[in-house]
């Protein structure tokens, strides 16, 4: 290979939204030769962005932006190109920079469309596309508290940015043209069910009545919407969501056709007239379509990877555009709205409508299906749209059941039965034979792995409940039992073990297992449910029968290494430490002649201690004022910080202090996995609380608080999940979110893939943590001040028990005798472990 | 029946000719369901003690990852076999015969344990 020379091919990419993000990660992920070097060109100053999670950014608050490319793409924002060459493969931007490519891709999207009224360049009107847009609209709105506004266009869009508009406290009328809401994806039925829905929720519906035009007020800013009946709306601000425009206009500059409404005109290979120019996106012309869903402009952009790699390495491409699955299903206001397949299919001969309505639970619902009544052809569904998931699988294939049954049945999901063909994932184009060849080949046993794997579910997560039937049903056909038990002496999960624990208030392995399990438990269960006591409250964890289910790390509240030596790991509450103190952990290393390390979480490790050495080496801590950090235990690790308010320029708050509450609050809290926390004191983020499995970074009113976060083998962004916290509601939240994850967690599974597998994910457990919807937010709380009460250093209780103290000792029948098996050489001016003996077999990490 | 292949460093294999018996401990010193470790003639042997009070001695040798660990591993049950798996990479053994049983060619060495009238502990090499 030719390291220095100038082989890699030039791929630039102008626009960098969802389109054109998702194409360079889709070919730098597969281009593992680095085949090809790629520049991004963009127009607005931020990098790409969610765009359809617009709305939370200004309800929410949101951070939006997708993660960052890795290393070797050129991302240059905020300089618009203004020409392309395609003879010279030249693009030239507003700044006059020139870019060479040997490949060019279009992913300029689109620009929203303002019908040509009267009064359509007003202040006060508005657009709703970018988060620029976004900030002018809040800061507008801002100063008028009160007001009165209109959004143009009932579509999704437009019912999105209505409800935006509302919760900027404005009193919100939306016109649609249309005779009902969502035309485009809804029947008259729908629309006039989610109308009701819509209307309840206190906006106000104009829909069949065009709009005539816009009038300024004194001020000569708009003042009111004038409707084609003579009807005004007062309204001092108006935003146009009435659909999209693709962005074509460097297209047609540089000779490429485009069609007659507009759109870059690509082959099904996303491939333009010129071979070396591709288009993707919202700006695509495919098949006589521009698409406007997330879904298509992902598959377009992974068929132009696809082609792209082809072509650098010289074989075919496989992938091509084969039409795509503009099916739907979003929650309006709190509103489940759905459509699949061609939802107007009934309008056509041979077809069978099947509508059923329910005025007073507000639910409105359609199968169309072929006039045998099996072949299900599309639908609609307004209020109750948990079918979605099954129905849009069934699209074009038979049904199992007739259709009354499968709108009423509430259709389990299929799974083992669906056709391969069938799309799974709409959003990003996964069909059921990928799915399940993933799981075969792979030998993929859970949901997250699947997601991992495939990207199935990973957007939007409808059709997650359908993945894990498919998975299910690949796991029974590869004899594989999908069971729950935690292992083979318990049928039970580990949340309902933990239930029947605290339920029936047992406090002994022995009792559990005679009463719920059977035989004498394994390394599985016994760790598990020794966790579960140590979570309920049983004293300390090696105190009677409890000692002997620890595994090692518990059994010497050390952390067991690969010679048979432990590692102590002093707690450091915050990361904040005297230098007296420091002083005594370098002693300690010093004197025990122990290889010290500092950790990713602020804390410093001791290794290459034997089982002897322990209680002296706590001994020489405890008195210094030390206490286990409890880096054995699936517990609270670390509560990481930055320095905060006190020191730091940037800082808004004390994050330290706030680290040091939380560290002292949780510490020795036992959970089904190790948890991690960090607290940052201003959004630059300096503790990486994104990463943890609960974060605190500080704002200008409070904190915002993040959960689910991961690091690790299976890096994941923490959700949002409130902002502005006073510091006590945070702490409440924390509380509840922790007793929450304890309590129906599975063994050995962390914050992040629990909240992944939980049913309504984010959303649900807000409804459990802030609403109290299961009632339980009491007994949460409960069960965290006698955690709080109780908690006791695990070190210091040993010391003092001469009982716990004898089993410190590497031999039992010479107890002052040091192992002869361990041994150290040095390296780096420090010891590293030697096994004398060797492994003696291949060992696969299991 | 194949012999086992017993695994590990050339001096933990015990001596087939005279089986001598050592004193380690009070019978009371073994924790129900835990495992501790003797150093008799520079043989680490590690011994447990059942739920049922039955006792078993095997290496403490833990071919799999080359530590002397075996006496901190957790006992069980799989079946009806009693059981210890190894702290380091989790792989269990039979506590009866030392047979691994994630990996049938390998097994650990097995000693002969008793209890004594008297309440001692003793192991035979």
């Amino acid at each position: 290979m030719d390291v220095g020379g100038d082989t890699r091919r030039r791929l630039v990419v102008i626009g960098h939204g969802p389109a054109g993000h998702r194409l360079v990660e889709a070919l730098r992920e597969r281009d593992t030769a680095g085949a090809w070097q790629i520049t991004v060109i963009g127009e607005e100053t931020r990098p790409a962005y969610d765009r359809v999670a617009l709305t939370s950014y200004l309800t929410e608050d949101a951070e939006l932006a997708f993660p960052a490319h890795g290393p070797g793409v050129r991302l240059h924002t905020g300089d618009p190109v203004t020409g392309i060459d395609r003879a010279a493969r030249t693009v030239t931007t507003a700044s006059g920079a020139v870019v060479g490519y040997d490949a060019l891709v279009l992913a300029t999207g689109s620009s929203p469309f303002v019908p040509p009224v009267p009064g359509r360049d007003l202040p006060g009107v508005f657009v709703y596309r970018t988060i620029d847009d976004l900030d002018a609209l809040r800061a507008h709105c801002a100063a008028r508290p009160d007001a009165g506004g209109v959004v143009v266009g009932g579509g999704l869009l437009g019912l999105e940015a209505a409800r935006a508009l509302q919760g900027l406290g404005v009193d919100t009328h939306v016109v649609e043209v249309a005779p009902w809401l969502m035309p485009r994806q809804l029947d008259e039925g729908g629309g006039a069910m989610l109308r009701r829905h819509i209307e309840s929720l206190g906006l106000t519906v104009h829909a069949g009545t065009p709009m005539a035009g816009l009038e300024a007020g004194p001020d000569g800013g708009v003042a009111r919407v004038r409707l084609s009946d003579g009807s005004a709306i007062e309204s001092s601000v108006v935003v146009f969501s009435a659909g999209i425009r693709p962005r074509d206009e460097l297209a047609r500059g540089c000779g490429l056709p485009v069609g007659e409404r507009g759109g870059i005109v690509v082959d099904a290979t996303c491939r333009t007239a010129d071979p070396a120019v591709w288009a993707v996106g919202e700006c695509a012309l495919v098949d006589g379509q521009v698409y406007g869903l997330v879904g298509p402009c992902f598959t377009m952009a992974e068929v132009v990877a696809d082609r792209l790699l082809a072509e650098a390495t010289g074989g075919p491409g496989q992938a091509a555009f084969g039409g795509a699955d503009t099916s739907t299903k979003l929650k309006l206001m709190g509103v489940d709205v759905a459509s699949f397949g061609d939802p107007f299919a009934d309008r056509a001969e041979g077809t069978l409508g099947v509508t059923y309505t329910d005025p007073v639970g507000g639910v409105y619902k359609k199968l169309v299906v072929s006039d045998d009544a099996r072949t299900l052809l599309g639908g609609v569904l307004v209020g109750d749209a948990t079918t979605y998931p099954t129905l849009r699988a069934y699209v074009g294939a038979e049904l199992p059941g007739s259709p009354e049954q499968t709108l009423f049945g509430g259709t389990e999901p299929a799974g083992g039965d669906l056709p391969g063909a069938t799309v799974i994932c709409s959003c990003n184009n996964v069909s059921a034979e990928t799915i399940r060849c993933s799981i075969r080949d792979e030998g993929l046993t859970d949901v997250a792995a699947v997601k991992g794997c495939t990207r199935a579910g990973s957007s939007c997560g409808s059709c997650v409940p359908l993945v894990k039937k498919l998975l299910d049903a690949e796991l029974v056909a590869a004899g594989i039992e999908v069971s729950k038990a935690i292992c083979e002496h318990f049928e039970h999960s580990r949340a309902e073990l933990f239930d029947i624990v605290r339920v029936r208030r047992i406090t002994t392995f022995t009792q559990l297992i005679n009463e719920h399990g059977r035989g004498r438990g394994c390394d599985i269960c016994k760790p598990a449910v020794a966790s579960i006591l140590a979570s309920l409250g049983n004293g300390h964890i090696l105190d009677g029968e409890q000692a002997a289910l620890q595994d090692t790390n518990d059994h010497f509240l050390a952390n067991l290494q690969k010679n048979g030596t432990y590692s102590v790991v002093p707690r450091i509450p915050g990361g904040e430490i005297t230098p007296d103190k420091l002083i005594v952990i370098g002693e300690v290393a010093r004197d025990f002649g122990l290889y010290t390390k500092i950790t990713g979480g602020q804390r410093i490790d001791l290794f290459g201690a034997r089982v002897d050495q322990l209680p002296q080496i706590w001994k020489r801590l405890v008195d210094a004022g030390f206490e286990s950090g409890h880096a054995y235990g699936k517990a609270l690790r670390t509560v990481k910080s930055c320095v905060g308010s006190t020191w730091c320029r940037f800082g808004v708050q004390d994050s330290v202090a706030m680290a040091i509450r939380l560290e002292l609050r949780y510490r020795g809290l036992r959970a089904p996995h190790k948890l991690k926390s960090a607290v940052s004191g201003c959004a630059r983020e300096c503790a990486e609380a994104q990463s943890k499995d609960f974060g605190v970074i500080a704002t200008e009113r409070g904190w915002n608080l993040y959960l689910a976060g991961n690091g690790g083998m299976r890096p994941r962004h923490a959700d949002l999940f409130a902002s502005d916290l006073d510091d006590e509601t945070l702490i409440r939240y924390i509380d509840r979110f922790l007793m929450f994850y304890i309590r129906t967690a599975d063994r050995l599974q962390r914050t992040a893939s629990w909240l992944e597998g939980l049913d309504g994910g984010i959303d649900y457990l807000r409804e459990v943590i802030v609403e109290d919807r299961l009632g339980i937010c009491a007994e949460l709380d409960a069960a965290m001040e006698r955690h709080v009460a109780a908690y006791s250093d695990e070190w210091r209780d040993t010391l003092a028990d001469p009982d716990k103290l004898r089993r410190f000792v590497s031999f039992v029948n010479a107890p002052t005798v040091p192992d002869p098996s361990i041994a150290f050489a040095p390296e780096r001016d420090q010891i590293k472990p030697v096994l004398l003996a060797g492994p003696q077999l291949e060992v696969v990490s299991r | 029946m194949t012999a086992d292949v017993q695994t590990g460093p050339a001096h933990a294999v015990p001596a087939p000719t005279t089986t001598r018996w050592h004193e380690v401990c009070a019978y009371e010193d073994l924790l129900p369901e835990r495992g501790a470790c003797a150093l008799l003639e520079g043989i680490q042997v590690a011994i447990f003690r059942t739920f049922d009070g039955e006792l078993f001695a095997l290496s403490n040798f833990d071919p799999f990852s080359g530590a002397y660990v075996i006496a901190r591993g957790i006992l069980g049950t799989r079946g009806g076999t009693p059981t210890v798996a190894s702290p380091m990479y989790k792989q269990v053994f039979d506590l009866r015969t030392g047979r691994c049983l994630d990996d049938t060619e390998v097994a650990l060495p097995t000693f002969g344990v008793r209890r004594t009238p008297a309440g001692r502990v003793e192991v035979a090499l």
